[in-house]
């Protein structure tokens, strides 16, 4: 026979002050869970959707990052020359020649100058991202010193509003648009023709050549390709898994951190609940005792009290996992190691965190609430009489 | 009487309080070693001198300048030496965190500009007549095992190619502060193999380190050295090492602020548990207060039963806490290899330490404390918990 669920509900309810100190205690290690995947998960989210699955990229071998990278113009144009890279309208091979570098640009509110990716592209650079839109001003012009900058730059940068102008390579550019990149990478950088950044910067190669495929399954064939033309000293990667490995070490950075934060802070609240628990049972021992007394079984009481530990752990849950959630609202800025400058990305809820944090919440009531159950089932009917 | 009351009081329940304790040793902990991390990140800023410059391109850092600035520089007045550091950034077997560590190319004025790392003279001499020859930090050595005389394979990334170097001596941090987990090899010999990769000169410093003989005359130098190079194809950018330094800290400035607030929801998470710890207990002998007053006790004397059985709790666990800081940073720092070379807890952060848990203990008693200090003899007596 098992104990009704209003019993354990309303045990939680009349005793309010300590339901709240103890759930809130949990609440906040939820929180810090839950923030941390949405963090990680943000930042994947960030740097997935930057590449495209049908897209390479070439760079120099063993560059890590498209700074360290350089192409010449010979050998760009050779991989223009190779079967299986597809062509546009107007028969074109697709390949974007590509310019990055880095320049310093001061952060919003008088902060100090941050790095901050420079992409110099051809027209065809921008049809190959068909995730970029403008969202005011216009496009540059190929053949002037015109820019336009990434929706995370616009909202973190000084300087940068259309009309205004950045100097760099001994240059003022002017600002003309402002784009949305879609959630990618590209928010946090700021785009000009590559002809002129590469002139303003005094520079022979090109950083990187992004080569569309004719399709996603092509390339294979086009790794082997690139590997037999003598000339072409590059490493070819498929664009997202180029991207995931930018940001692998924020990446692990980030999760590790957090799972060991995680942990150690779930101790603290898994004590509360213990405690919490532990007095519950002291001080209902009478009424355990009648419970026993009416014929309920000790297993029935410790259901019921590992039941009300996990009711208490999901109401922290639920009230952490509804704070993290208001974190949806805010985006973090901060340098990718890897490629050495600024990226944003968000905090990204997925159904698989919620369920993640929920399962991660129980867990914290089960483990607390076992020992007082346990305490609870095995009192003897007599003894716990006497003792109310 | 108060105090043998309030002992008394704490070991009655010994399970719950062991308990709350023992939440309270786990969250100084974690307070304390979340601090020292965020004291770990600002370790290179903490290094530097105020009578060191780092002058680099206005541009960006990624952008070096030519090599010949450093006698333009050095011929300023004020300016003592200047050498040449450039960022190598090559891989040592992979990719992984564990194997990162700082690669420099620098020139021999270095050694000079930096009496904190401490070469033996015979070792530095060595290193001086062998191209190929490094210097690696203890810290480093310790990590990976290097002795003087071992190959260090090294992959370029920057600058392409496979690297053997040979190290040739190992250098000793003067003190706490000082971080030893770089590399260092010749300037000289990376230039030279630029040449033969490139065909041409390559002459590029990527910053030059510029020391002065009076560090208040800092601004008033860089000025000047920025003066130099106005218009030039490279302009420059002088700024005091430290200023340098903490530009890279700002840079990951929001993770540092994460974790400040981080190592506050802690606190706030063991506040939860000791105040209902106290709520209980206060609930529980609610009677016991009443019979008390009904004894002529005053209701502060109520009060301060309360708050000194919640402070004293959490002055134990803190301080185990805090005692437990010391061995486990250490322990820490060998774990995370050299990716914090400075990983101690200072005063300050045991200062907090101690401020938090009393903290807690404090506003933990509050609510409790007025409501035994308020409840009526009769309804007290009558109450049962």
């Amino acid at each position: 026979m098992k104990i009704p669920f209003s019993y354990v509900f309303r045990n939680l309810w009349t005793r309010k002050l300590t339901t709240l100190l103890t759930a809130g205690g949990m609440a906040m290690v939820v929180f810090v869970f839950a923030a941390v995947l949405m963090l990680d998960a943000g930042l994947k989210k960030t740097l997935v959707s930057t590449g495209s699955p049908e897209n390479a990229i070439l760079l120099r071998q063993s560059a890590q990052t498209e700074i360290q990278s350089s192409i010449t113009r010979d050998q760009a144009s050779l991989v223009q020359t190779l079967p299986g890279v597809a062509r546009d309208q107007a028969g074109e091979p697709m390949v974007s020649r590509e310019i990055l570098v880095l320049a310093q640009i001061p952060a919003k509110g008088g902060g100090r100058p941050a790095n901050v990716v420079i992409r110099g592209l051809p027209a065809l650079g921008l049809a190959m991202r068909p995730q970029v839109r403008l969202l005011s001003g216009r496009m540059f012009r190929p053949g002037t010193s015109e820019i336009v900058v990434g929706k995370g730059i616009s909202e973190g940068f000084d300087g940068v509003d259309i009309g205004q102008s950045q100097r760099f390579a001994q240059r003022e550019w002017t600002v003309v648009g402002v784009f949305d990149g879609g959630g990618s990478a590209y928010d946090s950088e700021v785009w000009g023709d590559v002809e002129q950044m590469m002139q303003a910067y005094r520079r022979t190669t090109f950083s990187s050549a992004i080569a569309r495929l004719e399709s996603p399954g092509e390339f294979d064939a086009f790794v082997t390709r690139v590997a037999g033309q003598q000339r072409l000293t590059l490493d070819v990667k498929r664009e997202p898994l180029f991207y995931a490995e930018q940001s692998r070490q924020l990446s692990n950075f980030i999760s590790i951190l957090g799972m060991i934060l995680s942990a150690i802070f779930s101790i603290g609240a898994m004590i509360g609940a213990m405690i919490t628990m532990y007095a519950a049972v002291s001080n209902r021992t009478g009424e355990i005792g009648t419970l026993r007394a009416l014929g309920f079984r000790r297993s029935s009481i410790l259901a019921a009290f590992l039941l009300e530990s996990v009711l208490l752990a999901l109401v922290g849950g639920v009230a952490g996992l509804a704070l993290a959630s208001g974190l949806q609202a805010f985006t973090i800025t901060t340098m990718n190691w890897q490629s050495f400058s600024q990226l944003a990305f968000g905090f990204h809820l997925t159904p698989g965190i919620v369920m993640g944090t929920l399962a991660f919440s129980v867990l914290m009531g089960l483990v607390g609430g076992f020992l007082p159950s346990v305490r609870a089932a095995r009192l003897e009917i007599v003894d716990s009489l006497r003792a109310a | 009487m108060l105090l043998k009351l309030v002992l008394k009081n704490i070991f009655r329940h010994k399970l719950r309080s062991l308990l709350t304790i023992v939440g309270l040793v786990v969250a100084i902990l974690a307070f304390g070693l979340l601090r020292t991390v965020v004291h770990a990140w600002y370790a290179g800023a903490d290094m530097a001198s105020a009578n060191r410059l780092i002058t680099r391109n206005a541009t960006s850092l990624v952008f070096g300048m030519p090599a010949y600035y450093r006698e333009r520089i050095k011929s300023i007045d004020g300016v003592t030496t200047v050498a040449i550091s450039n960022w190598t950034g090559g891989l040592y077997k992979d990719e992984s965190f564990r194997n990162f560590f700082a690669q420099f190319a620098i020139t021999d004025e270095y050694w000079s500009q930096y009496p904190e790392f401490i070469a033996r003279p015979e070792e530095l001499a060595a290193w001086r007549g062998d191209r190929r020859g490094v210097m690696v930090g203890r810290i480093l050595a310790d990590q990976h095992g290097f002795k003087v005389g071992d190959t260090l394979p090294i992959k370029g990334t920057i600058y392409p190619g496979n690297w053997d170097f040979v190290i040739r001596g190992i250098y000793e941090p003067k003190d706490e502060t000082t971080v030893t987990r770089q590399m260092y090899l010749h300037w000289e010999y990376l230039n030279e193999r630029m040449k033969q990769r490139i065909g041409r000169n390559w002459d590029i410093a990527g910053v030059f380190v510029v020391t002065i003989a009076d560090g208040s005359r800092a601004a008033e130098i860089s000025r000047a050295i920025d003066a130099e190079f106005r218009n030039s194809l490279a302009e420059t950018l002088t700024e005091t090492e430290k200023a340098f330094q903490l530009g890279f800290v700002a840079q990951t400035g929001a993770i540092v602020t994460a974790l400040k607030i981080v190592s506050f929801v802690v606190i706030v998470i063991i506040f939860a548990v000791v105040a209902n710890t106290m709520a209980m207990t206060a609930r529980e002998r609610l009677a016991e207060y009443a019979t008390l007053k009904a004894l002529g006790f005053s209701p502060g004397f109520v009060a301060a039963l309360i708050v000194a059985e919640s402070v004293l709790m959490t002055a134990i666990g803190g301080l185990i806490g805090i005692a437990l800081s010391f061995p486990v940073a250490a322990g820490f720092k060998q774990a995370m290899g050299s990716m914090f070379p400075v990983f101690k807890v200072t005063e300050e952060t045991v200062v907090l330490q101690v401020a938090a848990a009393l903290a807690v203990g404090l506003l933990a008693a509050v609510l409790p404390s007025i409501r035994a200090a308020r409840v009526k003899i009769v309804d007290g007596l009558r109450y049962i918990g």
